[in-house]
């Protein structure tokens, strides 16, 4: 089952690197990860999905746990929550599929954010699923360049992961 | 306050902590700590010969006293040699703090002359790391690091210093924190009382119940408490090879160790238990025998221990307990005592009758040589048993001699068994026994070794004539790596591929006479006895015994691979 796990951690140096190091060193995978400093300058949030059964993502949320560095963890896969992932995408757009690309955009409410004669930069946001139907739309043959970055969430309602 | 610089404030700190030994290896990065060292007088500083030989020494050390090891090494090549080291406490769970040499700040990252990435390299092998970025963080860095190896489930912690933080020129006022908190880092709290309730309502309706407990319990000072639980049950217990010592083995209700070489008795009474009572174990699969599936098929588990993330991750816990051994086992013994329901006794007693019939079995039985003169790896274990009473601390190296002496050595009491058993590292034992020696100079400090083994730290014979450390080597030399051998005589239809070298063995007695230590050689079993008392009684110097053994001799029982607990081999010609 696929997961989404947060985890509210030290900004301190080394401090991504044990998370990375303990994945490959159990032979946990990372599906996706993103990283960055929160309100709090002083702790960082860091959102990854991985798969694994229960009893994998049981070990998986004890080791991290463990870490020194890390602060606090939520499986957000656990509960009602939010998740976005956002991409940014290079496609060929050239005479009669400049319009059909701008449709597609459309419908999935992306915005082209740097043009030329022949190529789109669009840039959309959404969950995992979607940024996937929509490069399927596309078709893959005018496809140039993929940037996503990774999933990032948040619970539904009153929950909140802090301190 | 006092004006220090990182050097001495280390030092200062190190004192601050209890510290009264460290190990270590001088080198460029650590000269000012080195320096520092000089000046004082609080610290005693060991010399060892090699980096590697100071983390087992420590580590020894540590597993003798409860209390942290301590290393310095220098970067680079120092460091490196130091991971085994680490990589062995890490595996054992052994408190111990490793300060390491570092290049300057400056040059950290352009590949400066012995520079290594240490806190990148000992990751996977550490429970936590610093870089030292400031003088100034020094005290607080190491009260954090002491505060991390020696809580929760202890384990190795390396700081790593570059040159210019420990200047003598650079001076701060140093003060020593009194107190730590840190959000990231929480202690486990006493077990749960419910979760301890649900496991005691296990144990008294079990009608064949059994305690499996490991390291963790000598870890964490529960061994007092865990003989009272289990006098109090009147069950039968079994030992890991960590946790040997921590219930006497010379007492009834002891079933000997369990696992890959465990007796028939203790792995028998495992696979037909109902009710298992595991205590600072953690099913390793030299316990369960690789296949969990055929493990402990009729038991209700109750598994206790303070790292969560050993419970069910290899064998699903029905009765989960995180907490400190001394608190569950507090809690768990009040609870037994005031329980209205009380053992049941019949079931009890038909189960201790089982017992006794795998107990004729005699799986640990010795048959002397035919000829009367060759000697059998087990009866020298025995004959040290005998002449140190019991008494000694016993550190091992790896292979069949360590699995003979945890067989025939009777722990009677915890942390005197010291060895390798996580990592398995040759070359653990004879250091650890300096580390021993260090702790408790008036102790009998005994190293069971291989041939093999002892000469991947044979260099430390320097340094025990250095410091005059008296320590008994008990060579079970089978010119052969033993335990290699031995699986490919059964696995590997007997080609001994690169585990044997009688034709290149060193003198071992003229190499010890050669640092200036005593050499005995034991070729005949008639003398067996005699000149072990003669290595024994040279009380104030280092022996080494080399006692020439049978190479035939093999490990047994051993469990057969990919089966059940049960399924053993018991000799060259018997199995279950
Ligand atoms: C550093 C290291 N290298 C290799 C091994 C694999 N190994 C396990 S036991 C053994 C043989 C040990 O020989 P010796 O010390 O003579 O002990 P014996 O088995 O003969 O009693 C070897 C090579 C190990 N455990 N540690
Ligand atoms: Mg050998």
């Amino acid at each position: 089952m696929r997961r989404i796990i947060s985890v509210l951690m030290e900004n301190e140096p080394g401090a991504l690197s044990r998370v990375v190091g303990l994945f490959s060193q159990r032979n946990y995978n990372i599906d996706s990860l993103t990283v960055a400093p929160t309100e709090d300058q002083s702790l960082s949030r860091l959102t990854l999905t991985t798969t694994g059964d229960e009893r994998r993502i049981e070990q998986i949320t004890k080791h991290l746990n463990k870490l020194v560095d890390v602060v606090k963890l939520v499986d957000l896969t656990e509960g009602a929550h939010i998740e976005r992932e956002l991409m940014l995408i290079k496609v060929k757009a050239a005479g009669a599929q400049r319009a059909e690309v701008t449709r597609t955009t459309e419908i999935f409410r992306g915005q082209v954010v740097d043009l030329t004669n022949s190529v789109f930069s669009i840039q959309l946001t959404g969950t995992s699923d979607k940024l996937d139907a929509f490069i399927t739309a596309l078709g893959e043959s005018i496809v140039l360049e993929v940037a996503r970055t990774g999933v990032s969430g948040i619970s539904r309602g009153e929950k909140v992961l802090t301190l | 306050m006092d004006q220090l610089s990182g050097g001495e404030a280390l030092i200062r700190a190190l004192h601050d902590e209890g510290v009264d030994i460290i190990f270590g290896y001088p080198g460029g990065a650590v000269l000012h700590i080195y320096d520092a060292i000089f000046n004082q007088d609080k610290i005693e500083h060991i010399l060892v010969r090699h980096e590697q030989a100071a983390t087992h020494a420590a580590d020894g050390y540590a597993r003798g006293t409860g209390k942290p090891g301590v290393v310095l090494v220098t970067s680079g090549p120092g460091a490196t040699n130091a991971i085994t080291g680490i990589a062995t406490a890490y595996m054992d769970s052994i408190p111990m703090v490793v300060i390491s040499g570092q290049v300057e700040s400056r040059l950290i990252g352009s590949d400066g002359f012995q520079e290594t990435d240490m806190v990148g390299v000992s990751r996977p092998v550490v429970k936590h790391s610093f870089m030292v970025q400031n003088a100034a963080d020094i005290p607080l860095i190491v009260k954090k690091a002491f505060h991390i190896a020696t809580t929760g489930r202890p384990g190795p912690v390396v700081i790593d210093i570059p040159k210019d933080v420990t200047d003598p020129k650079v001076k701060f006022d140093y003060a020593y924190p009194a107190d730590i908190k840190m959000r990231s880092y929480a202690v486990p709290a006493k077990g749960h009382s419910g979760q301890i309730k649900k496991a005691v309502d296990v144990l008294m309706a079990a009608k064949r119940p059994m305690i499996y407990a490991g390291g963790g319990v000598i870890q964490g000072e529960g061994a007092e408490l865990l003989t009272e639980l289990t006098r109090e049950l009147g069950f039968p217990i079994t030992n890991t090879l960590m946790g040997l010592g921590a219930y006497p083995a010379s007492d009834k209700q002891f079933v000997g160790m369990l696992g890959m070489h465990g007796t028939y008795e203790a792995n028998m009474s495992m696979h037909y238990c109902d009710a298992l009572l595991a205590i600072g174990v953690r099913f390793d699969d030299r316990v369960t025998n690789s296949d969990v599936t055929k493990f402990c098929p009729d038991a209700t588990i109750l598994h206790v221990d303070i790292d969560p993330a050993s419970i069910s991750k290899t064998v699903s816990a029905d009765v989960p307990i995180v907490g400190s051994v001394i608190s569950v086992l507090e809690e768990m013994l009040a609870q037994v005592k005031a329980s209205k329901q009380k053992v049941d006794e019949k079931s009890l007693k038909v189960w201790w009758d089982q017992i006794a019939q795998w107990r004729e079995k005699d799986s640990l039985g010795v048959t002397p040589s035919e000829d009367g003169i060759t000697i059998k790896p087990q009866e020298v274990i025995q004959a040290v048993y005998a002449i140190t009473k019991g008494d000694a601390y016993v550190s091992s190296d790896v292979g069949q001699h360590q699995m003979f002496a945890a067989q025939y050595y009777g722990f009677d009491k915890p942390r005197r068994w010291i060895n390798s058993g996580g990592l398995g590292t040759m070359g653990f034992g004879f250091p650890a026994a300096m580390g021993i020696q260090f702790a408790f100079p008036d102790a009998i400090s005994v190293c069971v070794t291989g041939e093999g083994s002892f000469q991947m730290n044979l260099q430390e014979l320097a340094t025990c004539m250095q410091y005059q450390l008296p320590i008994k080597i008990i060579c079970l030399n089978n010119r052969a790596l033993g335990m290699v051998k031995q699986w490919q005589d059964m696995q590997y239809g007997g080609r001994h591929s690169h585990s044997t070298y009688a034709e290149s063995l060193p003198d071992f007695i003229k190499l010890a006479e050669s640092y200036g230590h005593v050499g005995i050689r034991i070729e005949n079993k008639s003398e067996l006895n005699a000149k072990l008392e003669e290595a024994f009684a040279l009380k104030d110097r280092l022996v080494f015994v080399d006692v020439l053994v049978d190479p035939e001799e093999h490990v047994y029982p051993m469990a057969i691979k990919g089966g059940a607990m049960k399924d053993m081999i018991l000799s060259k010609s018997e199995r279950t």
